[in-house]
């Protein structure tokens, strides 16, 4: 029995250990956030541990970026087949794609050309490279969309943060470089982008949503959270599963280790 | 027995007849069924077999995301993605594959810190620690070759500021480093090269893990107290008292991978690494991975360049003389009263350095890291060298089933084990 406590204390030790490690790593994650104001929490259902995305959100959230965002932003990891899992039926994620130009070639002739996108077509860029989107953009260059959560601390609340962080005229003693904006939530606070949603109802919405900033800075930010990190909810589904199959596994396990311990204690 | 063939044990005739002309099933039961273990391990004895089952992760999980991997800048970032959300699965192989890198270290941390409070790189298992060293500069070197392949922000630049480390060496320096690069920057010859070494150091790291169970398998395992079993009552058969306590600690390892794989695939990197290689733009701060944080701790305490590297490589260096530096011939910290204290701050101290490496290199973090440098060493240069004369350690128990069973108990039914076999 003496035996079985230290065990168990040494198992403690053990697990206390392992939480300690992983609590001090936090430590380079929250200081990345740092250099500006605190990020405020947008409470996305799909931040939650166990959370999924908002359907109509993702597919409002798409609307937007193909009516405002796409201008500029690339999101050339993304296919347009990939719309299916954001609830768009074939039939529409055909429709949207045949909308598009996309390059291809060389044909028999040698010559490239343009024909209407298919499903399978990734989406297609704004810009034929960087340099022209640096052109067309003042010298700042947007960045593409594809994993923009992923690779900005504080993730989608950065990202709807900074959509509704805009302030005109800046605050009282901030001078704003000419072709710059005031952002609250951007490093530095002057960012080359103009505010890309400006006023209620630049987006109309076929599902009846008011279309305030916020809503829509929302409902992109959904959408980009599943461009993203489209396993999403698959991951997490698999997760619960594979832990409950564990615990179970673990109570078993350690109930035969009992079993096979008891005539040594 | 005919001539020539080995006297096996074994009853099943196709098992027999293999065993007969090579004895490998004989030598798995003497290594891994009758092999005679010490019958008080506590969980932290886990830790070892976990790293084995670590190690295989990593190469079944390497070896598939390998097949779809593109070793070229202009490539590899968008690979990876297509990793992510084209290839069955592949989601789960890279997120296995990545925080498994980060269990791995969690895991051989803790393995080593085992060691360190038990005392198990003294005599005779002095050969044994230093594998186990090699087996964790080999693990550094893998890992960080494997953060450069997805070719974002963070490898690129983690991968300049660590190669640059070694222009510090006087002399060749310089030439070291463009050889390590294959150029001039690093480009694509070092992606090529990295990727390279990043599939070969695994089956090197799994021979020189092979030479260590060889080794502790001549030695025997050490234990929480810290004294040699003297007999059978000592010990126990490895199967099925030890496979049964590792599976324990396997399933309980597994969920703690599982919650980081499926619920916080991301929070132990840095999002900077989903920006693509630009050679153009530095990120703010260049933070390597958290394994290697109190070792750029250490780096940065020291103001001079070759002096940082150099005590950079010596605070692992340091371990391979550990045997010799502890002169204390108790082992387990259990019955050192001064040096227990001393370690659990070391302790403490390693995770301050951890913390301190992903700070800024600048104001009070500067003074927090040299202090925590300089205790770093000082426990290994002066402590431990002096504890070993001065200290006067508690006595130890008789025997091990003296101090577990308290009196010493009857044979566990079955229990067929042998005294220890000195080779």
């Amino acid at each position: 029995m003496r035996l079985l406590n230290q065990t168990k204390a040494g198992f403690l030790k053990g697990a206390a250990l392992a939480a300690a490690l992983l609590l001090g790593l936090a430590a380079p994650a929250a200081q990345a956030a740092e250099g500006g104001v605190a990020i405020p929490d947008a409470r996305f259902q799909h931040d939650r541990m166990l959370g999924t995305f908002d359907r109509a959100a993702l597919q409002r959230g798409f609307q937007v970026y193909k009516e405002v965002c796409a201008a500029c932003h690339a999101a050339h990891l993304l296919s347009y087949r990939n719309l299916r899992e954001i609830g768009l039926s074939e039939a529409e994620v055909t429709a949207i794609a045949a909308a598009y130009q996309i390059p291809d070639g060389p044909n028999d002739n040698g010559e490239m050309f343009e024909r209407p996108g298919r499903p399978s077509d990734r989406f297609r860029r704004p810009f034929a490279n960087d340099a022209a989107a640096r052109a067309a953009n003042n010298g700042a260059l947007p960045p593409d969309f594809s994993v923009i959560v992923k690779a900005r601390p504080g993730g989608g609340n950065y990202i709807h943060a900074l959509l509704t962080g805009y302030e005109d005229p800046p605050p009282a003693g901030v001078t704003v470089m000419e072709g710059m904006h005031y952002n609250k939530y951007f490093p530095g606070h002057q960012i080359a982008m103009a505010p890309p949603l400006n006023s209620d109802g630049q987006v109309q919405y076929g599902d009846g949503t008011r279309a305030t900033v916020d809503q829509m800075a929302r409902d992109v930010t959904t959408f980009l959270a599943w461009a993203s990190e489209p396993e999403l909810e698959t991951r997490r589904a698999m997760g619960i599963r594979i832990i409950l199959f564990l615990i179970v596994m673990g109570g078993l396990t350690y109930a035969v280790k009992r079993k096979i311990w008891a005539d040594v204690h | 027995m005919a001539t020539g063939l080995h006297d096996s044990s074994f009853t099943n005739p196709v098992v027999r007849w293999i065993d007969q002309r090579m004895p490998v099933f004989t030598m798995m039961q003497k290594e891994y069924g009758t092999f005679p273990t010490p019958r008080n391990f506590n969980y932290f004895w886990n830790f070892g077999a976990l790293a084995m089952i670590n190690l295989m992760i990593m190469i079944a999980t390497g070896i598939f995301l390998a097949m779809n991997y593109t070793a070229h800048t202009s490539m590899a970032f968008d690979s990876v993605e297509r990793i992510m959300r084209d290839v069955n699965y592949g989601w789960l192989i890279r997120y296995v594959h990545m925080n498994g890198a980060s269990m791995f270290f969690i895991v051989v941390l803790v393995h080593v810190w085992r060691g360190m409070f038990y005392g198990s790189y003294k005599k005779p298992r002095e050969l044994l620690w230093i594998l186990g060293v090699v087996i964790f500069l080999l693990m550094m070197a893998t890992a960080f070759m494997g953060y450069v392949l997805p070719w974002g922000q963070m490898s690129f630049w983690g991968a300049t500021v660590i190669t640059n480390l070694f222009s510090a060496i006087p002399l060749v320096g310089n030439s070291i480093v463009t050889l390590l690069w294959g150029g001039f920057s690093v480009d694509n010859p070092t992606l090529n090269r990295f990727f390279s070494l990043h599939y070969l150091l695994p089956f090197v790291i799994t021979g020189v893990v092979f030479l260590h169970v060889a080794a502790l398998h001549i030695t025997g395992s050490n234990n929480p107290l810290g004294i040699e079993p003297k007999g059978p009552q000592d010990t126990l058969p490895f199967h099925p008292y030890y496979t049964i306590k590792d599976s324990v600690g396997i399933v309980v390892y597994l969920i703690v991978f599982a919650f980081l794989v499926f619920f916080t695939p991301n929070y132990l990197g840095h999002p900077d690494n989903y920006i693509p290689a630009n050679p153009l733009s530095t990120p703010a701060h260049i933070v390597p991975e958290w394994y290697f944080l109190p070792f750029y701790a250490v780096l940065r305490a020291v103001p001079n360049k070759l002096g940082g590297v150099l005590m950079m490589f010596g605070a692992i260096a340091v371990l391979f003389v550990l045997p010799w530096l502890d002169r204390s011939p108790v082992r387990s910290m259990r019955f050192r009263p001064i040096a227990k204290w001393a370690f659990l701050l070391w302790t403490v101290n390693f995770f301050v350095l951890m913390w301190a490496g992903g700070k800024p290199a600048e104001g009070l973090y500067v003074v927090i890291s040299r202090l925590s440098t300089a205790y770093y060493f000082a426990y290994f240069l002066v402590i431990l060298p002096l504890l070993g004369k001065i200290e006067r350690p508690l006595p130890l128990p008789e025997s091990i089933s003296r101090a577990v069973l308290r009196g010493g108990g009857p044979l566990p039914g079955g229990a067929a084990a042998k005294p220890m076999e000195k080779a």
